[in-house]
């Protein structure tokens, strides 16, 4: 928070136009201004001030979607199934290659002096303390993940990895990441760990900072508004304030929307099932749209109360409850094998990386398409939501502190979960043969792992609310990304327009949950993966670009 | 009775402050009150200016504007926030102590319906201060 008071009195009033901005900056030269191209009305004393292009286009986009998933669902899944295999099948090495691009130029920007560069500019002091800001860049880059395939995901590269490799006319048809660790326990073990590592840890970290920091960079340094479209400004120039610009902020819009309502519509499926396992609740239509209603509600208040009030204070609470979740586990669980094996499980995550990021010449080629460049394609879609919400959070922040904070802490906390959770249910497996979590469906293996530790009516609990607040933090925050990209960029639009947002987001939600189609809907988002897989390579090349006219301090 | 008097100001709807600056003009020459013209603004780029130092230079030029019209001692001060539209009324409130004001004068929209669930900004700012709040209703012509 910046206050400023000048004395105005014997001043000379400055001429007309837009003055020169107070110490070093860097704004580009462009007469655009945010919101020339926005539409303000004010039905029944709501006010209203959209982007006609933007908000026409992405709502009659979505309408669209969610009509013929719904309609012609055996007609539309085979051709978003279609599309998908075909991205994953054939682009695959595109996808890594990209991936590793955005991981070493996060960490080199690190280390070379441009790391210097303020957000916000050389005097902008930070929005949020620094426990504030991570919470909200965990809540909003994986926290719900992490609940879920914290437990099986270590689990199931446990599985293929020790089950061997396989083949048939020459190629594998295993699932296990590299060359497998066919009956050996711990190598496979390591092996497992460092795969679900590799896809919770620097890459799609590397990605979010990606865009996020190029979405920073050129709003609060360069004054372009806080929309996708800004990063395309080196390239594209005014043109970005067009066609092109209104397609990539569309495309966004369309990703975060669907990303949103399908992860919505399953969240709730999986909470109900979590309900159902520790309370009996029924798991019937009815409770998930009551939970989709409670957590939308829930969101609303939270959306009114601003990003400092409501986000950011359920991001903390969220970021104390699955700490005390985290230090349970590893204190109650098999505490010796986690706290040696978070220390194992980098190093077998160092080992490998260079493998398991190869974009070429694999020969795992169903663990690399079927996995790697499924999560590539996802986080990548997910990015322009969870990257322009970083973004809007981190003014006041170094370059290196941002790429610290964004890409490295996340990795480690990502390492620690993963052994702890992931490590209590191999543990399980391997050393007291307790099959439970591997037989249980996806949604119930974590409430099944912690079934086997004291506390059992506690914890489960815990993790049922942990999982409704982060789909609380997800729905809010991604409501004021689509207001913002939808109002032209504008941070400021009235509040009504994100009160929209997030009931269409749960409105889409339940419609797929009743009427079918999420499982559909998500392969489409993530068929995404691809045009934003060029939006990141171009801000890549934006980043550089703008941080190298910038003041460093 | 009054010796400075705030009047919160959104360079992006002047239009809408009409009424509120003649009457904080009328009432600060009657009382000799110096005017703090206090603007909220988001960190991020806006309608009205690309960076905060911006919104400043132009929250100072129209403070000397209305200098030239009433005569009055006038300041400025700029609130920059990451989320303007939902903390506004308590930057607000924050800015009556920090400035050291005795009077707010702002404008209101008529009461509605709808401030049920979006409260007016001027009746959540009277709720809770405790110096006195002057809210300024649209012309009825």
């Amino acid at each position: 928070m910046a206050n400023q008071s000048h004395d105005e009195g014997a001043q000379e009033k400055p001429s007309e136009g837009i003055p020169a901005p107070e110490g070093p900056a860097n704004l580009i030269d462009t007469d655009y201004v945010i919101g020339q191209d926005n539409i303000t009305a004010s039905p029944m004393g709501i006010n209203l001030d959209l982007h006609g292009k933007v908000f026409t286009f992405s709502s009659l986009v979505i309408l669209f979607f969610v009509i013929i998933t719904l309609a012609l669902q055996d007609q539309v899944e085979p051709i978003y199934n279609g599309l998908f295999s075909f991205l994953t099948g054939n682009l695959a090495w595109f996808f890594l290659l990209a991936a590793n691009i955005f991981v070493i130029l996060s960490v080199v920007l690190i280390f070379t002096p441009l790391g210097k560069v303020r957000i916000g500019g050389m005097n902008a002091t930070p929005d949020f303390s620094y426990l504030g800001w991570f919470s909200m860049l965990f809540a909003a880059g994986m926290g719900i993940g992490l609940m879920f395939y914290g437990v099986s995901e270590p689990l199931t590269h446990y599985g293929t990895a020790i089950g061997g490799t396989a083949m048939e006319n020459g190629a594998r048809t295993d699932w296990a990441p590299l060359g497998a660790a066919e009956g050996n326990e711990s190598g496979a073990i390591s092996l497992g760990m460092a795969a679900t590592i590799f896809h919770w840890g620097l890459h799609p970290w590397g990605i979010y900072a990606v865009v996020a920091l190029a979405l920073a960079l050129f709003s609060y340094n360069k004054g372009l508004p806080l929309t996708m479209r800004s990063i395309f400004y080196p390239i594209l120039g005014e043109r970005v304030w067009g066609w092109p610009g209104h397609v990539i902020d569309i495309l966004a819009v369309f990703a975060t929307l669907f990303g949103l309502a399908t992860s919505l519509g399953l969240g709730a499926t999986q909470a109900s099932a979590g309900l159902g396992y520790l309370f009996g609740v029924p798991e019937t239509n009815t409770t998930m749209v009551l939970l989709i209603m409670g957590i939308t509600a829930v969101a609303l208040v939270s959306i009114l109360l601003g990003v400092d009030k409501g986000v950011q204070r359920l991001s903390q609470l969220n970021m104390v409850l699955a700490a005390l979740l985290l230090l349970f586990v590893i204190f109650v669980g098999p505490t010796l094998l986690i706290t040696t094996g978070i220390f194992e499980n980098l190093v077998a995550y160092v080992v490998n990386l260079p493998a398991l990021s190869n974009p070429f010449g694999r020969e795992d080629a169903n663990f690399t398409q079927g996995w790697t460049a499924f999560y590539w394609a996802w986080w990548i879609a997910w990015s322009p939501f969870v990257g322009m919400f970083i973004a809007r959070v981190s003014r006041g922040r170094s370059v290196r502190e941002f790429l610290i904070a964004v890409l490295l802490v996340p990795s480690v906390v990502s390492v620690i979960w993963m052994t702890a959770f992931g490590g209590t249910a191999i543990d399980q497996v391997v050393r007291e043969g307790f099959e439970g979590v591997q037989d249980a469906a996806l949604e119930l293996q974590l409430f099944v792992m912690l079934g086997e530790l004291p506390l059992t009516a506690i914890t489960s609990f815990v993790g049922i609310v942990l999982v409704m607040v982060f789909f609380i933090t997800s729905s809010d925050s991604g409501s004021l990304v689509i207001d913002s990209i939808t109002a032209g960029g504008k941070v400021d639009a009235p509040k009504p327009q994100r009160i929209f947002w997030a009931i269409i987001e749960g409105a889409v939600a339940i419609a797929l949950l009743l009427g079918g189609g999420l499982t559909a809907l998500q392969t489409a988002v993530i068929t995404t993966g691809l045009p934003f897989t060029l939006v990141l390579l171009a801000a890549c090349y934006a980043i550089v670009k703008g941080l190298m006219s910038e003041p460093r301090t | 009775m009054y010796r400075k008097i705030m009047v919160p100001i959104d360079l992006a709807h002047l239009d809408l402050l009409e009424p509120s600056l003649a009457t904080v003009a009328d009432l600060a020459r009657h009382y000799d009150a110096e005017i703090c013209y206090v603007g909220v603004t988001a960190a991020q780029p806006t309608s009205v200016a690309r960076t905060p130092e911006e919104y400043q230079q132009k929250l100072d030029a129209f403070a000397g504007e209305r200098a030239k019209v009433h005569g009055q001692p006038v300041s400025t001060r700029t609130i920059t926030s990451p989320d303007p539209v939902a903390d506004l009324d308590d930057l607000l409130i924050d800015a009556i102590d920090d400035v050291g004001v005795d009077l707010v004068v702002m404008p209101t929209h008529p009461p509605s319906h709808l401030d049920a669930l979006i409260p007016s900004h001027g009746g959540k700012v009277a709720t809770h201060t405790d110096v006195s709040v002057f809210l300024v209703r649209p012309s009825k012509q």
